[in-house]
């Protein structure tokens, strides 16, 4: 009884969380011109529509360069003060670490109006550029908190070991400190990755003629609802699944 | 290759304490040395100081006749063996080994050479391909050894390389060490508290207590004629008996000394009267308060029947085990007498 009852929760938190998800993607293949039920057949047309949609697939592009630069940036941003802070003991590093990690607790549409005033002060036009920047500000403190998190005392040693051998700093970073942090690494560039590609407030502050895909979405939206906007939203759903299970798979082979 | 080193009145302070405290040691080419001490003695500071992880507050290292002041780990002619093996594990185990060399710029065939041979120095050949995670610890250390030696250093530094050991595995580790130093002939610097491991390896031993140095010497002289009451007590177990002049709460001694004094035995030293020879200190009679058979000999108490209040440890052959309350007649073969 006890048994049954579990599964049956079990089963209906996974309903909550997909529910949504699977509605979505099924009215993503309406044969018809609203997303609502009856399913009136099923059709690829509204792939199609997307797919041949220049502004869309231009917006996906933009939206896949900006989250892989600006996720490589802040992930080489954040290892190398994590890797500071965890090796230089300073009179006030334990201030520096809450510093750095304090941005992930500001909401994203407070520092999206923050950058963008101050882009407006030196001159730096909404842009996919002042986009990427926006999010390497949020995913800075992410990178550097999951590699903080990595570094142990056995990290630290074998450092020690290679700077005795006659490394220098660049060749211990390199050689050494990043291999041994590898899958650290990649946990924290995927979820970085995932983050920006979903990101839209900074986006829609930052952007003006080229935009990223959630703010082209949004646009869509403006003019009512359509399959097509269903259509869009499972390829968005089937690339962040993607990534997700390339990360399990990336950081999973490297534990075993 | 191998360099004499010279340390000439070492301090270090961290704040207000002190780790070490006007050390000088001076340290011959090709010397097994053990840093021998209790934790916190200032033994893991003094090596770090000779690999360079330390800059001393005062005083000055000499490695080679070169002085070390401000020369950084990297640039010094010494690795180090850690504790805990830092070997990197995403490497093979040739790739380790020949980190060091990589580091130097041998081209890869060369330095593959060198790390083979290096492997096979600490009985590994032949497996260079595997990783550090599919050896156990005492084959980690191995492989730590021989990516320390595979530079080809001056000095080898070595922290407590045996520490994370079971006993037995340390034991063998101890005679593979020093037929390896024999074997490269560098000057090795171990550091360890464990002071049967230090009379296994060392040529000298030198006993650190409280950022000083107590004493130094060969084992032998170390065990059997130590400085000073710590290094007595650090070797190994002892009885102390105050004695002031000839005269001790056992009843006159023939010592011939004339101030007061520790008069320090090791159990082993201690016999019955009947059974010591000529020139053996007579300690008077004393009362067996238990003894048990510990394999390699009998480990006894007594009480003096001069002192009821003290008690004396002695060892008898295997063959022999008093009963509690028999008396004995005790004589001392070698001792020694130390300031208190």
């Amino acid at each position: 009884m006890m048994r049954a009852l579990s599964w049956l929760y079990l089963a209906a938190a996974y309903l909550f969380i997909f529910l949504p998800v699977a509605v979505l993607v099924v009215f993503s293949f309406q044969d018809g011109r609203l997303p609502v039920p009856p399913l009136q057949g099923m059709s690829l047309k509204w792939y199609e529509k997307v797919l041949s949609d220049g502004d869309l697939m231009a917006a996906l592009v933009n939206s896949l360069i900006v989250a892989l630069i600006s996720s490589a940036v802040a992930l080489v941003l954040g290892f190398l003060a994590a890797h500071a802070l965890a090796r230089v003991k300073l009179p006030g590093s334990v201030l520096m670490r809450v510093l750095i990690i304090a941005p992930m607790t500001v909401s994203t549409l407070i520092i999206g109006l923050g950058l963008l005033t101050f882009f407006n002060q030196i001159g730096i036009r909404p842009s996919l550029l002042a986009t990427g920047i926006g999010h390497v500000v949020i995913n800075l403190p992410l990178c550097f908190a999951i590699t903080y998190a990595a570094m142990g005392d056995h990290q630290k040693n074998a450092e020690r070991a290679a700077r005795d051998l006659g490394a220098s700093e660049a060749q211990v970073l390199w050689l050494v400190s990043a291999p041994m942090l590898a899958p650290a690494l990649a946990a924290a560039f995927f979820l970085s990755v995932t983050f920006s590609w979903d990101e839209f407030i900074i986006a829609f502050l930052l952007t003006r003629f080229d935009v990223t895909l959630p703010v082209e979405i949004w646009s869509m939206l403006r003019s009512g609802l359509s399959p097509a906007t269903n259509a869009i939203g499972s390829l968005v759903f089937l690339v962040s699944i993607g990534v997700v299970v390339l990360a399990e798979i990336f950081i999973l082979r490297r534990r075993a | 290759m191998t360099a004499p080193v010279s340390i000439r009145g070492v301090r270090q302070r961290y704040g207000t304490a002190t780790a070490l405290d006007h050390v000088d040691l001076e340290i011959a080419a090709g010397e097994f040395v053990v840093l021998l001490g209790p934790s916190g003695c200032g033994k893991t500071t003094l090596l770090n100081i000779i690999g360079g992880f330390a800059e001393p507050t005062e005083g000055q290292v000499l490695i080679g006749g070169r002085d070390m002041a401000g020369v950084s780990p990297k640039e010094r002619p010494t690795t180090t063996v850690f504790q805990d093996y830092a070997l990197f594990p995403h490497m093979s185990l040739a790739e380790n080994v020949a980190f060091g060399l990589r580091m130097r710029g041998v081209e890869k065939s060369g330095r593959l050479k060198k790390a083979e041979e290096m492997l096979a120095l600490v009985g590994l050949a032949g497996r260079g391909n595997r990783r550090p995670h599919e050896l156990s610890g005492g084959q980690r250390q191995r492989v730590a050894l021989a990516r320390a030696l595979a530079v080809e250093p001056d000095v080898l530094l070595l922290d407590e390389p045996l520490g994370a050991l079971d006993l037995k595995l340390r034991r063998a580790m101890q005679d593979e060490l020093k037929a390896i130093q024999r074997r490269v002939g560098t000057t090795f610097v171990h550091v360890t508290h464990d002071q049967e491991e230090a009379m296994a390896i060392a040529d000298r031993i030198v006993v650190m207590n409280a950022g000083r140095i107590e004493d130094l010497g060969p084992p032998r002289e170390v065990y059997l004629r130590p400085k000073s009451l710590f290094s007595a007590g650090f070797m190994g177990e002892i009885n102390r008996i105050p004695v002031n002049g000839d005269s001790s709460p056992l009843g006159l001694v023939a010592l011939g000394n004339d101030r007061e004094r520790v008069l320090c035995i090791r159990p082993e030293s201690i016999r019955p009267a009947e059974l010591a020879t000529v020139g053996a200190l007579q300690l008077g009679r004393a009362t067996i308060t238990d003894a048990a058979f510990f394999g390699t000999h009998v480990r006894a108490h007594a009480t003096p029947l001069a002192a009821p209040e003290m008690q004396i440890v002695f060892h008898l052959p295997q063959s022999v085990l008093p009963a509690p309350g028999e008396i004995v007649d005790l004589a001392a073969m070698t001792w020694v007498l130390l300031d208190p």
